[in-house]
């Protein structure tokens, strides 16, 4: 169980000379199990979204974000997130990477040994446990990113930009790999994403951000994101098209 | 629940077992320049000797011959001189470690400390050899204490850099898993800095046996600084240059260890290249 909801969100960064607003009065209900993409112009405060409900950030003002009807206090357990470059750390094995999280939670050897190597079973980086991260292409590394959030057995995901060092066909390969191991999970995601592509065919429904300081432009319904083949279908392209109009109103293309 | 994703891994993989094995050959590769490093050496040398034509610069070969001769008296001085280094190393490096990660961690902290390093750093604590010698005597400890608080702020100054550096993404994504503070200097600051401590130590280590040589030549009656300097005043210049020759190996072999344990410490480092 982890419905996110964002009530009335503000957060402004303190700058050395100069405040930076990046949330307005934000309010955004993400429902349990459900997969909603993020998409906004840049600098549009999405990334900040995802350090807040990560429990790394707390919103200035009196808004709230709560997970599973907990209001969000700091880093929680079930909660996995997957930054632009990975957070994978070189100094650690694959094994060792995938297995952070469950080793930081004092969880013994044996058990982070286990976990970690079902994890990576199921990205299919099994023949790697003893690479470095410089030894594994992008698509391997980000492969290794999800390891770690499946080896915790989180239920909420977050995701920040995940794909967008992959070149184009990497990044189809694991956008199905993370439409697959949500299908089979069925943890709540939360993705951001600057690809409209990307943004249609994960997310259930797409929210649009406005320009700094954001708050909710538009949200678009896609349930047909999941089904077989829907990056052929007329339905995608029409949502895609869709998108595009209202990112140009906000001004980001 | 052990379903794979059914795409494998991308076969452009360069990942590979045996990239982070150490080559044999690097080990021959290694005794050969250092076999090329001694002809060299040895026959500058002898050319330099046979151009000056003075007892005070000995060839090579008295030398070598006066450092088989003297090997029994040589090699105890070395090793008290390379007990000196190694404990005063570990001692300067096991305080500024901790406190040059603290400092470059806290903003605050590296604020209030950076004027008083910045102020005390740039004077040459060999300075201080006279009043250690009065507080401390002239066993080991005032060289010690000496090489150690030089040590400690060439690798305290490098240490609070290395992890004002750390990518602000890896603590993140650590903090996103629950890290806590001491996880976060376990599992990101310390690793990130240890190879900027590598060569702050090896650095350190030059400057050390430098030092060393002033304080055991200075002060005392032990280690391989005096032996050379009391060879020097019994005008003995082979003995000198055998002593020279014993200090010149102590080099070698703290910066060898040194280089294994680094090669051992930043594993990571020769993967995937």
């Amino acid at each position: 169980m982890a419905a996110l909801s964002f009530n009335r969100v503000s957060l402004t960064y303190e700058g050395s000379d100069r405040q930076v607003q990046a949330l307005d009065d934000l309010t955004l209900a993400v429902a349990d199990g459900e997969s909603v993409a993020i998409i906004g112009p840049s600098g549009c405060g999405k990334s900040t979204l995802l350090l807040l409900a990560a429990g790394l950030l707390t919103p200035t003002g009196a808004g709230e974000i709560a997970i599973a009807g907990n209001p969000v206090v700091g880093p929680r357990r079930e909660t996995a997130l997957i930054l632009q470059d990975f957070g994978l750390l070189p100094w650690k094995t694959v094994a060792e990477n995938a297995g952070l999280g469950l080793q930081i939670r004092g969880m013994s050897r044996s058990t982070v040994r286990e976990r970690a190597a079902d994890a990576l079973e199921r990205v299919g980086l099994s023949e790697f446990v003893s690479a470095y991260p410089s030894e594994l292409s992008g698509g391997m590394r980000q492969r290794l990113a999800l390891a770690r959030a499946v080896a915790l057995d989180a239920d909420l995901l977050l995701m920040d930009e995940p794909l967008s060092a992959l070149d184009a066909l990497k990044r189809e390969e694991l956008q199905t790999v993370l439409l697959e191991l949500w299908q089979r999970r069925g943890h709540t995601a939360v993705l951001v994403t600057h690809s409209i592509e990307e943004a249609v065919f994960l997310g259930q429904r797409v929210v649009v951000m406005s320009q700094r300081p954001g708050r909710v432009g538009a949200v678009v319904e896609n349930p047909g994101a999941g089904t077989a083949d829907y990056r052929a279908s007329e339905q995608f392209f029409a949502r895609c098209t869709q998108l595009r109009a209202l990112l140009a109103e906000e001004g980001a293309l | 629940m052990s379903a794979t994703v059914n795409t494998r891994p991308s076969t452009d993989s360069r990942a590979g077992t045996d990239t982070r094995r150490r080559k044999p050959q690097a080990g021959i590769r290694k005794l050969l320049g250092y076999a090329g490093a001694v002809a060299v050496l040895l026959l500058g040398w002898a050319a330099l000797s046979a151009a000056i034509g003075s007892p005070a610069l000995p060839g090579p070969v008295p030398a070598i011959e006066a450092f088989v001769d003297q090997w029994y008296a040589i090699w105890p001085e070395m090793l008290i001189s390379l007990l000196r280094v190694v404990v005063a190393m570990a001692l300067g490096t096991a305080f500024a470690v901790p406190l040059g990660l603290m400092l470059g961690r806290s903003p605050r902290a590296d604020a209030v400390f950076a004027p008083l390093i910045y102020i005390t750093y740039p004077i040459p604590k060999v300075v201080f050899l006279p009043v250690l010698m009065v507080l401390l005597g002239l066993g080991n400890s005032p060289k010690i204490v000496l090489i150690a608080v030089i040590v400690f702020f060439q690798i305290l100054v490098t240490a609070r850099d290395a992890s004002k550096a750390v990518p602000e993404p890896s603590v993140l994504s650590v903090r996103s898993l629950g890290a806590s503070r001491w996880d976060v200097y376990r599992h990101v600051v310390v690793p990130a800095a240890l190879p900027d401590i590598f060569t702050a130590l090896r650095i350190g280590t030059g400057t050390a046996i430098a030092v060393l040589f002033l304080a055991e030549s200075i002060a005392g009656s032990s280690g391989i600084g005096y032996y050379i300097v009391d060879a020097w005043g019994r005008i003995d210049y082979p003995a000198m240059f055998a002593g020279i020759i014993g200090m010149g190996l102590l080099g070698v072999l703290l910066y060898e260890a040194l280089d294994a344990v680094e090669v051992w410490a930043t594993r990571w480092r020769r993967a995937g290249t």
